[in-house]
């Protein structure tokens, strides 16, 4: 299956994913009412030390231990991507301290967050990828 | 503080309502133009920093950024304009020479735009490309006058060493450490995937890169630097190269800061020493000289690759070419004075050499008058910027033409004209880390393998509407030429007619 994959030889720290996460999981149709004077939450995150810069997002684990410790089965796994059903999560938070890459946040919502591979909003492809001004970022087969 | 006589010639406009304060213009940004200001939530800028290089315009997610002219102005002067009074300005201050980059500037003519192209109607058909043959393929190199027969009647191959080019587009010289290592793979690649010609400029072949050698042209400039046998024998080609059309008669500077890693190691130098190429070839001032080191690069190359030496246009170039023609040399590089550079003197590069179309034109009639068109193919560059102006250099003689502005261009470069900075945003023309790596390779020679492919249909098309099926039928062409707006004198040098002849 297509995974996103990151090169941090290519990735330039311009923080660029996040923003264009965060608007395409914010539901508005224009960058600017959604992202404007606000503080962004996205599923993705730069991670950076002095000049080495990378992008984190869920990985889909093939044997996820976030969908293992999720104790309201609010994540599933299906087709190879790891989704959240908000209505279930209680907010325990459980999976956040399981996952081993850090990719997992609390949601403004009350839930928890994560990359979904924009399948569940309007973008239908990854917006982190789409946006990469370097292809930093890259969602391919392997 | 001393008073500050230069008033920033741009501005850099943010419309506030859009600017989402991700500040993806403040960490693109190599000149720090721009920051954030936490208090109010918003971006500033600092447009006396701003070279104009678009990176932050270009990655704004909103489009909240433009760049515009300064409306602040002199009192209006025809003859001391606002730049002619700023520059007097900048040098009262540093007494220093005025350094800048890329090609000359100035509203000279453009003898390009005013020649025209013919084509077919009625009397003789136009072709097709899509539906019909259509040769670009083109070899450089001495081509044998007459052909020989052994006893038994069989052909006699004696033809020397040619470059096989798909296109008839080559990349100039550009050096490693002018350019970056990521554009230069970009160009090495890039030139692999088309089937023609990379040049090394004079900075050495790194290592890395040997495997593209037989798509690269290696220089020998008055430096030397990196010049040694492997070097020799990885490219096709070698081409001494004599002059540059930014900046003719004189050497280059690539300051110490520049030299690290392995740039130093390419060179041959050791870390942070200036890499100076003096004016001259220390070992050419005549003719006699520059055939005895055209013919000891062919020796210690066993004669199997051409020889390109490379000049800068100038006033008696057709003279010269035919010196170089008689000197040796397979192919003859032109390089007109609108022809890019990674630093050079801004007098020089704005006032000295001539147009390429002209040279271009004198140089093919010189050989042609002499006999000795045969002898050397001619390569011109400065400033090709589109495939019309390709079509018209080979009507007026060219065999195949130089690119490197176009090419930069492909790869990001937007013109700022501050290579000399060492800055750029783009990651050109840059040898710092962080900004090398915004030119990714893959994106890069894509870029540049969709430039000359584009390029190549026009041509194609181009020809097709003249009724030529080759390249080689088009070449020196120039009843397909008419002028436009030429006077007399300047339609004799090209040898054409006037639109309406």
């Amino acid at each position: 299956m297509k995974r996103i994959y990151v090169n941090e030889k290519w990735c330039l720290g311009c923080h660029l994913c996040e923003y264009y996460c965060a608007f395409a999981n914010s539901g508005k149709n224009d960058m600017v009412k959604a992202l404007k004077n606000i503080t962004i939450n996205p599923r993705i995150r730069i991670e950076e030390h002095n000049n080495v810069s990378f992008a984190v997002s869920c990985r889909h684990c093939e044997e996820p231990l976030c969908v293992k410790s999720c104790i309201t089965g609010a994540l599933t796994i299906k087709d190879g991507v790891i989704s959240v059903n908000s209505d279930k999560c209680v907010g325990c938070y459980t999976c956040i301290l399981s996952c081993p890459y850090g990719c997992i946040s609390p949601s403004d919502q009350g839930a928890i967050q994560k990359c979904e591979l924009c399948v569940k909003n309007a973008g239908g492809s990854p917006a982190c990828v789409k946006g990469c001004p370097n292809k930093a970022i890259e969602w391919v087969e392997r | 503080m001393p008073i500050d006589f230069l008033y920033p010639e741009y501005e850099v406009i943010r419309d506030n309502t859009r600017c989402i304060t991700c500040r993806v213009c403040e960490r693109q940004c190599a000149n720090e133009v721009h920051h954030y200001d936490k208090e109010l939530n918003m971006m500033f800028s600092d447009e006396s920093k701003c070279v104009v290089c678009h990176r932050c315009v270009s990655l704004c997610p909103t489009r909240a950024l433009k760049i515009v002219k300064t409306d602040n102005t002199f009192k209006e002067n025809a003859n001391w304009t606002g730049d002619a009074i700023t520059e007097v300005y900048r040098q009262a201050g540093t007494g220093g020479v005025l350094l800048s980059s890329m090609g000359n500037p100035k509203p000279y003519p453009i003898y390009w735009d005013k020649m025209l192209i013919n084509a077919s109607q009625v009397t003789n058909p136009s072709i097709d490309p899509l539906r019909e043959p259509m040769e670009t393929r083109t070899f450089l190199g001495k081509k044998p006058t007459k052909v020989e027969y052994d006893q038994k009647g069989g052909i006699i191959n004696n033809l020397t060493p040619q470059l096989d080019l798909k296109v008839p587009i080559m990349f100039s010289a550009m050096s490693y450490g002018s350019i970056s290592y990521n554009a230069h793979e970009s160009l090495a690649r890039a030139a692999k995937e088309l089937g023609t010609f990379y040049n090394t400029g004079e900075g050495g072949l790194h290592k890395d890169f040997y495997k593209y050698g037989k798509n690269t042209i290696v220089q020998v400039a008055s430096g030397r630097f990196g010049v040694y046998k492997d070097y020799l024998e990885q490219g096709s080609a070698i081409e001494i190269k004599i002059g540059q059309g930014a900046k003719p008669g004189i050497g280059g500077h690539l300051p110490g800061a520049k030299i690290v890693g392995d740039i130093s190691k390419t060179r041959m130098i050791p870390e942070g020493s200036d890499a100076i190429s003096p004016a001259p070839h220390h070992d050419i001032y005549s003719i006699e000289d520059l055939r005895q080191l055209v013919y000891s690069l062919k020796e210690a190359t066993n004669y199997k690759k051409p020889v390109i030496v490379k000049i800068a246009a100038v006033h008696n170039v057709a003279a010269i070419a035919s010196g170089i023609a008689r000197g040796g040399a397979d192919i003859i590089a032109i390089d007109g004075y609108r022809g890019g550079t990674g630093a050079a003197p801004t007098r020089i590069r704005d006032n000295v050499g001539i147009p390429i179309e002209l040279a271009l034109a004198s140089v093919d009639q010189r050989l042609r008058d002499e006999g000795i068109r045969g002898n050397v193919s001619v390569v011109v560059g400065g400033s090709v910027r589109n495939s019309a102006d390709i079509v018209k250099a080979i009507a007026l003689g060219a065999d195949a033409v130089y690119i490197g502005t176009s090419a930069l261009l492909a790869l990001g470069c937007h013109q700022c004209r501050s290579c000399q900075t060492g800055r750029c945003n783009w990651g050109i023309a840059t040898q710092r880390p962080e900004l090398v790596r915004r030119l990714n390779p893959n994106i890069g020679y894509e870029r540049l393998v969709n430039l000359v492919h584009a390029w190549e249909h026009e041509i194609k098309e181009m020809m097709g509407g003249m009724g030529i099926n080759s390249i080689e039928a088009l070449r020196g062409n120039r009843l397909m030429l008419r002028g436009i707006g030429l006077n007399e004198k300047e339609l004799s040098i090209l040898g054409i007619k006037h639109a309406g002849e």
